[in-house]
């Protein structure tokens, strides 16, 4: 489950950015209520596996294990909502699966997914069939976003990419069917992509450095920026509680 | 209050002394105006003043605690300051809608702030240099705007004193998590404890001066007592707020930063000493530590969403001639964003 927290914390994390930088007063709510929901993710799914804060604060860029969507920069807010386009709908239907499993989390947090799901797609349908412009941004947003999808189907669990037995409990994600998966979040995400007029890249899916590199631990360049501004204190102040 | 202007048949002439007479006789009843009864032009055009400058500084007010989101120490702080945050856009939404029941709009007020003509709490032109400042924010400032905010629940303008009923349960609940914080850093180490003192030390007189000039010099107090509008002097509940607050710095083991602070037997009150009002004018004209990067700030974010709103509004105007959505039907009714997004 580390990869599942590590994406939900990071993607928490740029989400936060957003604050008292959002277009209009409502978005500053919703992308805020967002952040928290997948804060809350991250914290459970933490807490399954040891201290939150240790696992948050005191690892290095290497031991982080999200993929290398929810690490990308904010950019405009067209490539925020690409960005949540793409993951809301795994999330959703990773939950959906793992919830069916029986994961206690999942259950919880797929009512909150469905949410932010909903919020990117009619995002992307007001972007992508709005103005000339508000169309152009989404396209490049999808164009240059499209490329970290492919991350996202690879098996996760102690079978999966830099997987540890020790750290992803037991072997639930191991029991999801990805290519199941990899359908639907296609059928789903082409289909919005679409309706919003945007053209569905036909581009290679395979991120930096190679597909599943963020499940190993390879990230790119900014989040190791990230990660020092998120650590910074709780690193001042060692064993320190707050 | 039931409306005089909907008399059918009243005199037009002497028609303006009813609704005056109508007007006060409310007040002096302690009634409620709501935005359809005749009111003062002046009674609007206070309420419109107040309650705008009360809307920008929730949303100013997002950005000194904002700056510490990307960087608190554990995530428990991170989830409250963040849930803190989202309230105080909230509680911008609320008060411009109240706002708007008086026949301005939220765009017309944003615009006077970015134009710098409506102002905004002096308090928030200081910067959160440390973590603990989310602490003394959240202690201090938030309480004195409590304590300000309590009696605008029994305002004479209905929709400002129902939105404050909301605004103020939410505050006292960031009061009480600001003083947490504190007390947290006070019984921490050593580095903790100085970083909380230091906070203390830097907020408490800016946040004294939140309750505005002293009665003798202030412009517009009298009258708004008049109407309701206020309930206490600027005095009187900045004396409230220190006789709050002493006892609790006890609580937080910190000290306040005035050596004149002493209990007065006679008065009942804590005595305190002199506040530089020098400072406060300096701030209110724009020469704070941060006027400049908080609308600057404000500015950027809201030219920078413009391409935003006029998607969404150009989106809407498509939508409401042909049917735009998917074609699974998978969008549901009540989307959050959709159904208040406005252009500019």
């Amino acid at each position: 489950m580390l990869p599942l927290a590590d994406d939900a914390l990071v993607l928490s994390h740029r989400l936060g950015e957003w604050a008292g930088h959002a277009p209009v007063l409502e978005e500053e709510l919703a992308l805020a209520n967002i952040a928290l929901d997948l804060l809350g993710h991250a914290r459970a799914l933490y807490s399954e596996l040891g201290d939150e804060d240790e696992l948050a604060y005191l690892r290095e860029e290497r031991a982080f294990r999200n993929c290398q969507l929810v690490e990308q920069a904010n950019g405009d807010f067209a490539r925020t909502m690409i960005r949540q386009l793409f993951f809301s709908a795994y999330q959703e239907l990773l939950y959906t699966q793992l919830a069916a499993l029986g994961h206690p989390l999942a259950t919880k947090a797929v009512k909150e997914c469905e949410y932010h799901r909903d919020h990117a797609e009619h995002w992307t349908l007001r972007l992508g069939d709005g103005t000339e412009e508000s169309h152009a941004r989404a396209q490049r947003a999808t164009d240059s976003l499209w490329r970290f999808t492919g991350e996202l189907f690879l098996p996760l669990g102690p079978g999966g990419p830099g997987g540890t037995p020790e750290l992803d409990g037991p072997d639930l994600v191991g029991a999801v069917d990805w290519d199941a998966l990899r359908r639907s979040w296609t059928d789903r995400v082409t289909g919005v992509l679409d309706a919003a007029t945007l053209t569905v890249p036909t581009t290679e899916q395979h991120g930096a450095w190679a597909a599943g590199a963020g499940r190993q631990g390879l990230h790119t360049e900014p989040f190791g920026r990230m990660l020092a501004e998120m650590q910074h204190l709780h690193r001042s102040h060692p064993g320190a509680s707050w | 209050m039931t409306s005089v202007l909907l008399g059918e048949g009243a005199h037009v002439a002497g028609s303006q002394a009813d609704q005056l007479a109508a007007f006060d006789s409310a007040i002096a009843a302690d009634e409620r105006i709501e935005p359809r009864d005749w009111m003062p032009d002046d009674y609007r055009k206070t309420l419109v003043r107040q309650m705008a400058q009360h809307a920008h500084s929730e949303i100013i007010g997002m950005q000194p605690e904002a700056n510490w989101i990307t960087r608190a120490p554990s995530l428990r702080r991170k989830a409250i300051l963040m849930a803190k945050v989202q309230d105080e856009a909230g509680h911008g939404l609320y008060l411009y809608s109240a706002a708007e029941t008086l026949g301005t709009s939220r765009e017309e007020l944003l615009d006077k702030l970015h134009s710098g003509r409506q102002k905004y709490s002096s308090i928030f032109n200081y910067p959160t240099l440390t973590w603990a400042d989310v602490g003394a924010i959240g202690w201090l400032v938030d309480g004195a705007a409590i304590t300000n905010q309590v009696p605008i629940c029994r305002c004479s303008y209905g929709p400002y004193a129902r939105a404050m009923i909301r605004i103020c349960k939410e505050e006292s609940f960031h009061q009480r998590q600001g003083f947490e914080l504190l007390l947290a850093l006070s019984k921490g180490t050593e580095e903790q404890h100085a970083m909380a003192q230091d906070a203390v030390d830097r907020w408490w007189w800016p946040s004294l001066m939140m309750f505005g000039p002293p009665d003798d010099e202030s412009a517009h107090s009298a009258r708004s007592m008049g109407w309701k509008i206020k309930r206490h002097s600027n005095d009187e509940l900045r004396q409230r707020f220190v006789d709050i607050c002493v006892p609790q710095a006890e609580a937080l083991g910190l000290t306040l930063p005035d050596p004149d602070l002493s209990w007065n037997e006679e008065r009942e009150h804590w005595d305190f000493g002199p506040i530089d009002w020098e400072e406060f004018r300096q701030v209110l004209q724009g020469n704070g530590p941060c006027n400049e990067e908080r609308i600057s700030r404000r500015r950027q974010a809201h030219e920078e969403g413009a391409w935003v709103r006029e998607a969404a509004a150009a989106y809407a105007a498509k939508k409401a001639t042909k049917d735009h959505l998917p074609r699974d039907g998978g969008v549901r009714d009540g989307d959050k964003a959709e159904a208040t997004v406005s252009a500019r």
